[in-house]
């Protein structure tokens, strides 16, 4: 083995702790893609996009003069809105049909967002300046930049707040309910058109916190928006729906192995490692799906 | 049946004498028939996995794309070392001569067929055993997976591109070469065409439709699904293959991510014209293919820059209000002219109902 990581043991240190904060954020993303998912049945390929959005938001106010961080907070209550305005415009009409559907609708979402954002904020490589510095640990050999830090507290305690949220509120518990059973929901007095059009503004929400994130840990380009779909749909489909400890689990997994995945292939192969990762993975669950049927047999 | 066979004779024989003639017709618009003809094979084939077994695919980019790489890399691995000419500007320091260049693009061609259909053939097993959904994201991943990979790989020119060897020069005729790529897709649509018809009338086509149907009842009345699956899927690859390697050498210059698997135009293209045609019938996908490519280069021009907003719009609207496509809603407004019989007493009796 003559990669240069294995020979460093610091470069080995620095990898997994980038790895699991980024980790952190990719499961920010997922959580929001479980929960529709789980509640609407719906694939939404335009998440990273959303995402991406969120993340413009934040860069706007940062050119405003604001510092980016602000944009926790301002990025997912706009994008709540543009979420709800998405679920009325779009996904209402898709809800109850079948599954590609969706994926194909979204996708059509997905390539109109793409191309505004490019109009509006233009094609080039963008990052909102945080100047939070670095961490330097074991003798500077460790370099972390605190904006990461920051990104994985703010993305934890955001997940805490709404598991709360919908654990106890009346319309966590209406989003619930309409999860398990929606026939059965409405038969009881919930509104789940309101619940379903809640749930994708929670989601744009969750995309939008993780997009003013990245806007300061990573870098803005409008077409970088289905890398961040496939990470989702992939931790999900490891974890399983409903399953937020997995969710956060595989999300810092799938972090670990994109930043060893870096060192390991190079730069370039990065984006086709994770993509290759998602066939592995489905196909890895198909055959242990096949083997559970023959057992069945 | 006989009055029925002439029609169609008539019509068949109209639309080839029409394509032989289009080029001397629409002489300046040979590159955009090209490009139809293509657009046509990948929509037929396409609607071979999505509307008629039912296996939603963004994944046959990847043997289009494989196929563009293909025969360029043979046509210029044949007679030139392919490592110098991807380096920069290997095609000045190396001419091919007319018959290398023929010689090539024939061999280069027929690789491109058969190497698509032997890889879908290899990963069909893995892949097709997931169903709906699953399929369809892990294909998407697998044409983008397959784009950035191309785009590191040095030897086929990574993220700088390809230029494929270019028209022989001592061909004198400057409308040869548009004549030549446009009867070679032509050649490739009516290739496809007769196949995918020939399947329309076959045991395979109904064995694909029990599939769409529902594969469990299909594999418990004992057809072996996996096979058969695997099989459309080697179908499709064969012909996408060499639509790829067809387009390759046409545009001259292969992008990893923006031309070969370039699954934001093609990939999704091919998706769309099926559907906008009516996906799971013979001509849905042709007359979809038609009206898209017109639609595209018609508008394209008019709302230049924002082609890919009016795109998404497109696709959104498709699916969501037309998913059953053109043919789906002839076919229910004119149920007689598709063969379905209706009877009078039926039709009184929904009326009553309704």
């Amino acid at each position: 083995m003559d990669f240069l990581i294995f020979k460093a043991p610091m470069l080995m240190v620095q990898a997994s702790l980038d790895g699991i904060l980024l980790g952190i954020l990719f499961a920010l993303i997922a959580y929001g893609m479980a929960l529709q998912w789980g509640v609407m049945n719906i694939i939404n390929i335009a998440q990273g996009d959303l995402v991406i959005l969120g993340g413009y938001i934040a860069y706007t106010m940062y050119l405003a003069g604001i510092h980016p961080a602000w944009g926790v907070i301002v990025s997912p209550i706009i994008m709540f809105f543009v979420g709800w305005a998405l679920y009325k415009l779009v996904i209402n009409k898709v809800v109850d049909r079948d599954l590609f559907i969706s994926i194909l609708a979204t996708f059509g979402i997905a390539i109109v967002f793409q191309q505004l954002m490019n109009f509006i904020f233009g094609a080039d490589v963008v990052v909102a300046q945080s100047e939070y510095g670095t961490t330097m640990l074991f003798d500077n050999s460790v370099t972390l930049p605190n904006s990461k830090i920051f990104s994985a507290f703010i993305s934890v305690l955001y997940a805490v707040a709404l598991v709360i949220y919908m654990k106890k509120s009346r319309l966590g518990r209406a989003i619930r309910a309409t999860a398990q059973n929606a026939r059965a929901a409405k038969i009881l007095g919930v509104d789940t058109e309101k619940v379903y059009a809640a749930t994708f503004g929670i989601n744009a929400a969750l995309c939008g916190i993780a997009g003013a994130l990245i806007s300061i840990t990573l870098t803005l380009h409008p077409y970088v928006g289905l890398p961040y779909t496939v990470r989702s749909f992939m931790i999900v489909i490891v974890a399983g729906l409903g399953n937020l400890p997995a969710v956060a689990v595989s999300g810092m997994g799938l972090g670990l192995f994109e930043e060893f995945a870096d060192y390991i292939l190079g730069t370039e192969f990065r984006i086709g490692a994770v993509f290759l990762l998602l066939v592995l993975i489905l196909v890895y669950r198909r055959f242990k799906l096949s083997k559970k049927r023959e057992y069945l047999k | 049946m006989n009055k029925v066979k002439q029609k169609d004779l008539i019509l068949y024989s109209g639309l080839i004498i029409l394509g032989l003639a289009a080029p001397y017709l629409f002489s300046a618009f040979k590159v955009q028939l090209t490009y139809l003809c293509v657009l046509i094979v990948l929509a037929m084939t396409w609607n071979l996995q999505g509307g008629e077994m039912g296996y939603n695919t963004f994944g046959n980019i990847l043997f289009y794309g494989l196929g563009m790489y293909l025969t360029a890399s043979v046509q210029v691995g044949m007679f030139f070392p392919l490592a110098e000419w991807t380096e920069s500007g290997g095609e000045k320091t190396f001419v091919h001569t007319t018959a290398q260049y023929f010689q090539g693009i024939g061999v280069g061609l027929l690789v491109s067929a058969i190497v698509p259909a032997i890889v879908a053939g290899a990963i069909g097993y893995a892949i097709l055993g997931l169903r709906g959904h699953y399929f369809a994201i892990c294909t998407l991943g697998l044409g983008i997976a397959a784009g950035e990979i191309a785009g590191g790989i040095e030897i086929i020119g990574a993220g700088q591109g390809f230029t494929t060897p270019p028209f022989p020069a001592e061909i004198v005729d400057t409308e040869a070469r548009g004549k030549f790529f446009y009867f070679l897709s032509f050649a490739l649509l009516i290739g496809t065409f007769v196949f995918v018809k020939y399947i329309y009338g076959s045991r395979f086509r109904l064995i694909l439709n029990a599939i769409r149907d529902n594969e469990d009842k299909a594999e418990a009345m004992g057809i072996q699904t996996m096979k058969y699956k695997i099989v459309g899927w080697m179908c499709s690859a064969f012909f996408c293959g060499l639509a790829g390697g067809i387009m390759g050498g046409l545009i001259g210059y292969i992008d990893s991510t923006d031309v070969a698997f370039d699954g934001r135009e093609m990939g999704v293209f091919m998706v769309l014209m099926a559907i906008l045609g009516g996906k799971g019938t013979l001509w849905g996908p042709v007359i979809g293919a038609t009206l898209f490519h017109f639609f595209k280069e018609g508008l394209w021009t008019l709302i230049l820059g924002w082609q890919y907003v009016a795109l998404g719009v497109l696709i959104v609207v498709i699916v969501v209000y037309f998913p059953e496509g053109l043919m789906g809603w002839l076919r229910e407004k004119y149920p007689e002219r598709f063969g379905e019989v209706i009877d009078d007493k039926d039709r009184k009796a929904q009326v009553e109902l309704k």
